[in-house]
């Protein structure tokens, strides 16, 4: 176990205006940690996200990734070039609708394939065992490979999402809310997936979510937002158990008991 | 050998927010230590703060004032100030906990529920496999059960599932929150062999047990938690 962490972050923030998306966020994750980020809509968390994951660039603060030279790079004062490649090779972004992150009209191997061949595989043969082995790794038949996702169901195409992404061995993934607008069964066995590849695979994850049952049963690790800033951070089950902040209580004492 | 628990002068209390800022102290001045192949038994009536003393131990409460020293990694570490990354560490390695409730995941096997935290210490997963069917066996858990998730077990069957989870591995350190309440006197008693097993091999236990029988059997001291009432100590 490597003592540095993939990814530091420090007083973060993120202004729309006069108007606060993000404010003074600073934390460090390390390889095969996933931190949950959770808060009402509005709270900043996706705003977080889209900052560390590079699509929106902050106002302020400073994030640096530990690249696979062991090098720390700090992420906004790369070239545009260089954050696409990390983007589609050493990082992963599973959004909410799976619509946003396949390409709906090409076939379900191609979609998992596209990336192999962003990072130089060319042999068509490969390609498509690979795409094969990581659509059963997400329980989709093997005979689904020649459908476009447009076909299949929204948890089907939430599980393509994911193997799309970890199909190059990203290190670090970014969730974007991964079982929203999914029925709770489809839910269920989404987050039993990833639980299980996060595990085998090693993989570092940021998993942006309202839901906190998605976050113990995710994350080690956990931040609360409100209005931008982080109220309350720590292991997950000891903010879960035993909240501090007002706001954080309020939030766990909502959880609906089934 | 060092001592591998220390407590001292830790006090917790919970403010409600939601109410008014009320703030419910639990403990105050809790200060004992725990010795390699001993069985301590927390003892005190319910709501005298022994389930929050055995949360903090594993860093699942946070705790106001004092310190937990835990002999972790050759080192000593102060669990009460430890980061979120230390306290993982710590329970991989040190400190294992039997809670009282299962908290399952959907669809993973009780086998490998149970083999989960030797997998986490990086054993083969095989191997831990074949621990867990041993350890399930022993504590009298039908074979047709092994495969299938946890969450549709009984009260008991669940228990066993939990008390063989934190069996399993070699941790110096282990938290026994009731571990035998929903449990039948043949397997109280397999239960109470374990508890032998580990003392044996030299780990150093805590425990909350209300059945006076099993307490009988394991406890090598009682510690009074009524005399950490927070309130009590005015200083």
């Amino acid at each position: 176990m490597t003592d540095e962490p993939l990814l530091r972050v420090s007083a973060l923030s993120k202004f729309y205006g006069s108007r606060v998306g993000c404010e003074n966020v600073t934390f460090d994750l390390w390889p095969g940690e996933v931190l949950a980020v959770v808060g009402e809509s509005g709270s900043g968390k996706t705003t977080l996200l889209n900052c560390l994951s590079t699509r929106l660039l902050p106002s302020s603060g400073t994030a640096s990734y530990r690249m696979r030279d062991g090098q720390f790079r700090e992420l906004y004062r790369m070239s545009e070039a260089e954050r696409r490649f990390l983007m589609r090779t050493d990082w992963g972004f599973v959004h909410q609708n799976p619509a946003d992150g396949l390409r709906m009209t090409v076939s379900a191997g191609a979609n998992v394939g596209e990336r192999l061949m962003a990072v130089g595989d060319r042999h068509y043969g490969k390609i498509r065992a690979t795409a094969v082995d990581w659509l059963s790794r997400v329980e989709i038949d093997e005979d689904r490979i020649d459908d476009e996702p447009r076909a299949f169901s929204g948890g089907m195409r939430q599980r393509l999402q994911i193997a799309r992404n970890l199909v190059t061995g990203p290190r670090l993934v970014f969730m974007d809310e991964p079982t929203g607008g999914l029925d709770v069964s489809v839910q269920a066995r989404l987050l039993d997936l990833l639980r299980g590849l996060v595990t085998d695979l090693g993989l570092a994850a940021i998993v942006v979510t309202h839901d906190l049952a998605v976050a113990r049963l995710l994350s080690q690790r956990m931040m609360v937002m409100k209005d931008g800033r982080v109220v309350e951070s720590g292991l997950t089950d000891r903010v879960l158990d035993d909240p501090r902040a007002p706001y954080t209580q309020l939030l766990v004492s909502s959880i609906l008991q089934v | 050998m060092a001592t591998p628990l220390v407590v001292s002068d830790v006090a917790k209390s919970f403010t409600m927010h939601l109410r008014d800022g009320i703030r419910l102290p639990v403990v105050a001045g809790v200060s004992f230590s725990i010795q390699a192949g001993e069985c301590a038994v927390l003892g005190g009536p319910s709501g005298a703060g022994k389930s929050s003393i055995l949360k903090m131990l594993y860093g699942n409460y946070a705790v106001d004032e004092g310190q937990i020293i835990v002999q972790h990694d050759d080192g000593l570490i102060d669990l009460a100030t430890a980061s979120p990354r230390t306290v993982l560490a710590v329970r991989r390695q040190t400190i294992g906990y039997v809670s009282q409730f299962l908290r399952t995941v959907p669809r993973v096997s009780a086998l490998d529920v149970v083999a989960e935290p030797l997998v986490e210490r990086g054993e083969e997963r095989e191997i831990a496999r074949e621990k867990s069917r041993s350890l399930l066996a022993e504590l009298n858990l039908p074979e047709k059960l092994w495969a299938l998730p946890p969450a549709t077990f009984s009260g008991g069957e669940q228990q066993r599932v939990n008390i063989a989870r934190g069996f399993i591995t070699e941790h110096p350190i282990l938290l026994l929150d009731e571990p035998t309440a929903s449990l039948d006197a043949r397997n109280r008693d397999v239960v109470i062999a374990l508890i032998a097993a580990k003392k044996a091999a030299g780990v150093a236990l805590l425990g909350i047990f209300h059945d006076h029988d099993v307490r009988e059997a394991v406890a090598d001291r009682i510690i009074d938690v009524t005399a950490f009432a927070a309130g009590k100590i005015a200083a």
